[in-house]
This record gives structure tokens, sequence and C-alpha cells, in this order.
């Protein structure tokens, strides 16, 4: 008998739209599906994929708990063995949706998951505790990669079998601790590490230190009649034709745009640069991104002093962390150059 | 961009995926409505979207005048 696996895919890899179709309900179809014909490749006679859940990127994305329980009740029927998702490669909401099943499904049937992302999609720092999450290139180029090694870890997992390193099985880290016997004293190791970072030689820790990230908040404004605002956003919304050709997804830059006097983001006047959600409603009136029309009439009601004569766009669609952070960078310095004293950044 | 904006001035962060501003590490979140519109909600009269918007614009200039020690979503 083949183990019974689940595979999750979002519409656009089942085929049935891109963006405008990002907000489908979950369904389930029997057999295989889009990728699910490479995993079944991989995985050989060993594995059955006995269904594929297929659900709108945005739908997960805006009601995360409700459809993953709707998921699994989808699921329940096909009493799965286990259950692989993706790869999602760096599609943030793709990722997302893809971690989060892998956790409830984990949680609730309590049964192997495996996804596949690329390490800066922001569902593997949200769900790699929950799941074993393959390392995959950034883009479905890394197809052929990322699917021989999702299935080879999901068959060992299968069959009970031990897992090696993250790096050496590919999979991104959990943060799980093992023990393990070694000939050499602690302290002995431990000499030997100092000694080879005093020779800049290389060495690897047997205790990684969390990395904590963050920045302490900002005082309040304390008293707004007084604040000069600015509006940030990674929506991408631009001067209509996107005059910097900030590009749809991996932007590798920001505009700065003028709105001394304009009291309204029109459809004539502006757009959206974002390839990564449906520009429908952006496209036809950029303020349900950048609310622009509502903070003039704010202004003129003396609710702030000012709304700040520029905003600054960019495209927060598979962007490394690195652009994102020297965007955001160059963009405060700009902002406090010119007087700015709080900011509304908005994200789709 | 938002934890860079951060390092120099109050900043809120409207989106609308929360878990994913939590994740980066914003501190002021307020959650806004749908991911192609997040100031907007097409099913509603321009008239009525607009009030949806400033609801939402009010309540993040409500964040940025909230003293706060830690990450915090300005829910509801």
């Amino acid at each position: 008998m083949a183990y019974r696996v689940i595979h999750y895919i979002n519409q656009f890899y089942a085929g049935i739209g891109g963006e405008e179709k990002a907000d489908v309900t979950p369904e389930i179809r029997e057999g295989v599906v889009g990728p699910g014909t490479a995993l079944k490749g991989a995985f050989g006679p060993e594995v059955e994929i006995v269904a594929t859940v297929v659900c709108g990127d945005s739908y997960f994305a805006s009601n995360m708990d409700k459809a993953s329980a709707e998921i699994v009740e989808m699921i329940k029927p096909y009493k799965p063995d286990a259950f692989i998702a993706g790869p999602a490669f760096n599609a943030g909401r793709y990722g997302t949706a893809c971690g989060g099943m892998c956790e409830a499904i984990s949680k609730q049937l309590g049964i192997p998951v495996v996804s596949g992302m690329y390490p800066e999609n922001p569902g593997v720092e949200l769900y790699k505790k929950s799941a074993y999450i393959i390392e995959t290139p950034n883009s479905a180029a890394g197809m052929r990669k990322a699917v021989p090694a999702m299935a080879k870890l999901l068959l060992k997992l299968l069959k009970g079998e031990s897992l090696g390193t993250p790096a050496e099985e590919g999979y991104i880290e959990r943060g799980i601790r093992k023990n393990k016997f070694y000939d050499k004293l602690a302290a002995e190791r431990c000499v030997e590490m100092f000694v080879a970072k005093m020779k800049g030689e290389p060495f690897e820790t047997e205790y990684k230190m969390p990395v904590f990230d963050r920045v302490p908040p900002q005082p309040a404004v304390k008293d707004m009649k007084d604040a000069v605002i600015a509006l940030v956003t990674s929506g991408g919304i631009c001067p209509k034709g996107n005059p910097d050709h900030i590009e749809a997804s991996s932007a590798s830059k920001y505009g700065e745009y003028d709105i001394t006097g304009v009291m309204d983001l029109t459809a004539d006047t502006y757009c959206t640069a974002h390839g990564g959600y449906d520009a429908t409603y952006a496209d036809r009136n950029a303020d349900v991104v950048l609310p622009v029309d509502v903070l003039r009439d704010m202004e003129k009601e003396g609710v702030f002093k000012k709304l700040h004569n520029k905003f600054y766009a960019t495209v927060g669609n598979g962007t490394a962390v690195a652009s994102a952070k020297r965007f955001g960078a160059e963009i405060v310095d700009k902002l406090v150059a010119d007087g700015v004293t709080a900011v509304i950044l908005t994200s789709t | 961009m938002v934890k860079e904006i951060e390092r120099k001035l109050p900043v809120v962060h409207v989106c609308t995926i929360v878990p994913i501003s939590q994740t980066v590490g914003a501190n002021r979140i307020v959650p806004a409505i749908a991911i192609p519109h997040p100031f907007g909600d097409p099913t509603r009269t321009p008239e009525e979207e607009k009030v949806i918007r400033r609801r939402l614009v009010e309540k993040a200039l409500k964040a940025l005048q909230t003293e706060i020690t830690e990450q915090t979503v300005f829910a509801s």
C-alpha cells in the first residue's frame, strides 16, 4: 500500500488564474494538479497523491483561521498519511498559506508536513518552527531543484527515518536541539573553536544565538496639530505610466513623487506598479492604497499641520529584504531632512 | 522599510496581512481592509468607501499618538 499524501497549491499553479482569481475559496480535487505531477514523479510508487487542495492566495491570507479550518475538514475524509504544500518560492501570501496549512495539519491531524520556500519568504519566519521547509530558489525556475528535495524529505518522515542536520537535508533550521555524544569534552571543543576564530579560520558553533532584529518603538506623537505626516507605501502607487519603471516584482528601487496641490488620486493620474495583487481597484482609485484624499480633508480641517508634499513608493512583491532595508533607510533620512514628524506606511 | 523608518520617526503600518507585519517587526500596526484595497471596499458606494477610509486613517493617527512599549496591533 502506498502512502496517502495530500498536496496544497494556490490558484495560479492550479491554472485557475492569476491575481484576478486570488480570492477563490478552497476546493479539493482528486489526484494530482499542476506541480503535483512533478512531485508524483519524484515520490515514485511508494506514495500516492490522493488529492490536491487549491485555494486562492488572497482568500487564505485574508481569512487565515477560517480557510485553514475549512481545508482541514476537506482533507480529513481522505485519511492522509502526510501533507505537502507548495513549493511557494518567494511568493509571500502563498508561502504564508503553505506554512499556515502545514501548521494546522500537523497540530490537528498529527501527520508529517513538508513545504518548500525561499529563505526570505515571510512564510519561513512565521512557520519554520512548525514544519520542515525545504530551502528553494526564489522563483518557479527552481521547481526542478525544489521538488525532489521536498519529496525525499517527506518520504523519510513517512518511513520514520532519522533526519540529518538542516544543511544535510536541505531544510530551513527549525531551532530543534538534539543531544549528541562527542569524543571530545565541551571545554576542548570550545577552545578549538576559539583558536579557529582567532586565526580567522572557519568554525561552526554548536548553539546558534537567535537573532532578534527589533527596533524599539518611537515615542508617540504628542501634538497632532503640529505634526507633518508623510505617506510611504509598498503597494506600488505611482503616477500613471510608472515613470521610474519600478519593477512589478523584486523591486530594485523606489519612487519619490510630488503631490503638491494633489487633492485626490484619480484613474487618470495615478496607478499601481505592483504585480502581486489585483490592480483593478488601485488603478481605478489609488486612494484605496494611499489615502491622499482623506488626508487632504483632514489637513484642511486642521487635524494635523501638514501632509508632506512628497510620497515614497515601492513594490513589496518578492522584494529582497536588503533592498527594502536600504529603501527605508534612505527614505527616512529624506523625510527627517524635510521636517516630517510621523509616517503612515501602507501595505497591500 | 517600516523598521528602518522607525529608527528615526514614529511610523504606523497599515496593512492587510498582520502576521507578516508582526514578523517583520513593525511596532504600531493597524489592520487594513483587504489586500487589493487596504483603504477601500468596492462593494460600497464611493461615498461610503471614503467614510471607511477616513475611519481607518483616524485609527492610524490615533495609533501614532498612543505611547507603546512593545509591538501593538490596534484592532477594532
